[in-house]
């Protein structure tokens, strides 16, 4: 029998398509769901999952989301290419975001997202560079398994 | 686990179809050997599965009327929503004393416990910022749903007893002050919408016992009802419109107050807003009215009249009630001055999927996305789970086999078919008389024709 010491999925974002926004981070919160992992756990994962998704959909075009699930730790990779972040040190700040009036008027563009990823995720990291795109890496620890 | 589930199976009149399993909001159903079954652990006890099956073959465990003889004194404790099954020209007095005439030394109405739970209800959202939104409780299969299938969230759920709770417990005691009997020799008989209500009794949530004695279903006594609807006793009617209008969809958060506020009915609308929160979306709502029924307990399983109509009904009464006195001038009345309404405890419960250990449900998942990857994909049911992805996952712990998806099965017969016709075509050496008429003895070419093309595997 051969044990599966990870478990990956990939999964590929369209910049503004709002009918399927949403989607990927629900495949990832499904999955992390039926592989048992703790109820809050899942729920940080999601929350990030979900911000850089629309941030992928609101800021840049096409992007691809991956999750990697090892025994320690879930990681969540979101990559664009999109228009990159100019100015990393601001959009890290609450409220911050360049979002235009009509995606605002959607209920986004609070600039709350990366702050949120920040707050939810216990490693955050991000590299971006202008014109080029954006990557964002989210890592959640598993607790030490008690068994 | 040791669980009372209200929602069972009448084998008899199952035929195994695949109704029930597809409208299921928690994939608790599967049919095996030509019958439903109801996984224990999954089921909410929602009664979609009552409401979908034509043959009638779901039905609500309740209790009888026969049993008001276990007790000294008894009391009826309608829902709100039962005032929606009459006329509305039928007001609270005759309903009430109709109900009494049933054989109840008492009625008192839920609506009463709503009104207290309304107020406890609107201080608990003001006094409690955080998180957002905060979801009532009052729906237990909304409970139980968030419970099992998003048990990140119980944390948002408003952990006060229901007005059936309240209403039961406050009308106990002041029953037994009143006839100086024991707090148990009192009968408390709940009339309920819904089965979800019925488990919330048996099994309440937190493990804690109920207040409540026995539950009935309106269904039962509607005719009996109906024929008693003489008398006019008024003064039965102690609720005014705010408790009676929880009933239906809308009642709660209009008596609560709470401005800000999200309504949603319907069990898989429910779960579309959970799924939000779960997102983290929706976190600049305070308050989320969320009942399992479309309509709200209007549109319960054990209540009798149209939804629709029902809910007109419950407006139509709300609006042409005598304004009562306060809330708190009627609790004065009864010698209370204020009911604290009790906390609730609300565990998440969430279902084992795959498997415990990460290791074992991280291979597990690897086999269900491959078989996903040989399915159809067209949910049909016939293999008894409601869709495909499910059947994967029953395979991978084990509960089924891949040929129970009719297509899998239609390949596996069709690869033997084509084995049997080719084994067909296999001539046994001694028979074999190809290859015969060059050399005389025609035994060696006999056994080299073994090989002809008929490639039979086996
Ligand atoms: N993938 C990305 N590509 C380009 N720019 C981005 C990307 N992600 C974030 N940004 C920039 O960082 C800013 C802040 O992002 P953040 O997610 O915090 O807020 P927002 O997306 O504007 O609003 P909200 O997430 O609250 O809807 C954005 O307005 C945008 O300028
Ligand atoms: S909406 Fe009302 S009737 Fe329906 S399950 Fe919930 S409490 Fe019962
Ligand atoms: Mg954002």
């Amino acid at each position: 029998m051969i044990i599966a010491n990870s478990y990956d999925v990939t999964l590929s974002v369209a910049g503004h398509d709002f009918v399927t926004a949403g989607e990927a981070a629900s495949q990832i919160k499904r999955t992390l769901e039926t592989l048992n992992l703790p109820p809050k756990l899942v729920r940080r994962a999601s929350i990030c999952a979900y911000e850089a998704e629309m941030n992928i959909i609101i800021h840049a075009c096409r992007g691809q989301m991956g999750l990697r699930v090892t025994e320690d730790k879930v990681a969540i990779v979101a990559h664009d290419e999109g228009p990159g972040i100019a100015n990393l040190d601001r959009a890290m700040e609450e409220g911050y975001s360049t979002a235009s009036e009509e995606i605002r008027e959607m209920g986004f563009g609070a600039g709350m997202g990366l702050p949120n990823m920040k707050k939810c995720a216990d490693k955050l990291s991000i590299k971006t560079k202008v014109n080029e795109g954006t990557r964002v890496e989210i890592i959640i620890y598993l607790p030490t398994s008690e068994g | 686990m040791d669980y009372f589930h209200s929602v069972r199976l009448d084998r008899e009149k199952c035929k195994g179809c695949v109704n029930c399993i597809k409208r299921c909001p928690v994939e608790a159903i599967r049919v095996r050997h030509g019958k439903a079954e109801i996984m224990e652990d999954r089921c909410i006890d929602c009664g979609e599965c009552i409401r979908a099956c034509p043959n009638h073959a779901k039905y609500a465990e309740r209790d009888t009327i026969h049993d008001l003889t276990d007790f000294a004194y008894t009391v009826a404790l309608p829902a709100p929503s039962l005032y929606g099954q009459f006329r509305d020209n039928v007001g609270p007095g005759r309903v009430l004393a109709a109900i009494r005439s049933l054989g109840f030394d008492d009625v008192w109405e839920v609506a009463f416990g709503a009104e207290i739970v309304s107020q406890a209800t609107r201080e608990y959202v003001e006094n409690n910022r955080n998180p957002r939104p905060l979801i009532s409780s009052a729906c237990p299969a909304v409970v139980r749903l968030i419970q099992v299938r998003f048990p990140s969230l119980v944390d948002h759920v408003i952990p006060l007893e229901s007005p059936m709770q309240v209403t039961a417990s406050l009308v106990r005691r002041l029953k037994a002050k009143e006839t100086g009997l024991g707090l148990r020799e009192i009968g408390i008989f709940f009339f309920s919408p819904c089965p979800a209500k019925v488990t919330a009794v048996k099994s309440p949530v937190g493990g804690l016992r109920s207040e409540v004695d026995r539950v009935l279903g309106l269904t039962d006594l509607y005719g009996d009802l109906l024929r008693n609807m003489r008398q006019e006793r008024p003064c039965l009617a102690r609720a005014d419109g705010s408790g009676i209008g929880w009933g239906s969809s809308g009642g709660e958060q209009a008596a609560s107050g709470i401005e800000n506020s999200l309504i949603v009915d319907g069990i898989h609308n429910v779960i579309s807003v959970l799924e939000e929160i779960e997102l983290g979306r929706l976190g600049d709502i305070d308050f989320i009215e969320a009942q399992a029924c479309p309509g709200g307990c209007v549109g319960g399983i054990l209540n009798v009249n149209n939804r629709f109509v029902a809910g007109v009904c419950l407006q139509h009464l709300v609006r042409d009630l005598p304004k009562s006195s306060s809330l708190a001038e009627r609790l004065r009345q009864l010698g209370l001055e204020q009911v604290e309404v009790p906390s609730i405890v609300v565990e998440p419960r969430p279902i084992v999927r795959l498997d415990r250990d990460l290791k074992k449900a991280m291979q597990k998942l690897q086999h269900v996305n491959e078989l996903m990857e040989r399915f159809p994909g067209l949910d049909c049911g016939s293999c008894g789970a409601p869709t495909c992805r499910a059947l994967a996952e029953d395979i991978a712990v084990g509960k089924a086999t891949e040929t129970d998806c009719i297509f899998k099965l239609r390949e596996r017969i069709m690869g033997l078919a084509l084995d049997t016709y080719n084994l067909a075509q296999v001539v046994p050496p001694a028979m074999d008389t190809r290859g015969i008429n060059k050399v005389g003895g025609g035994k060696k070419g006999a056994a080299d024709t073994s090989g002809t093309d008929s490639g039979a595997k086996t």
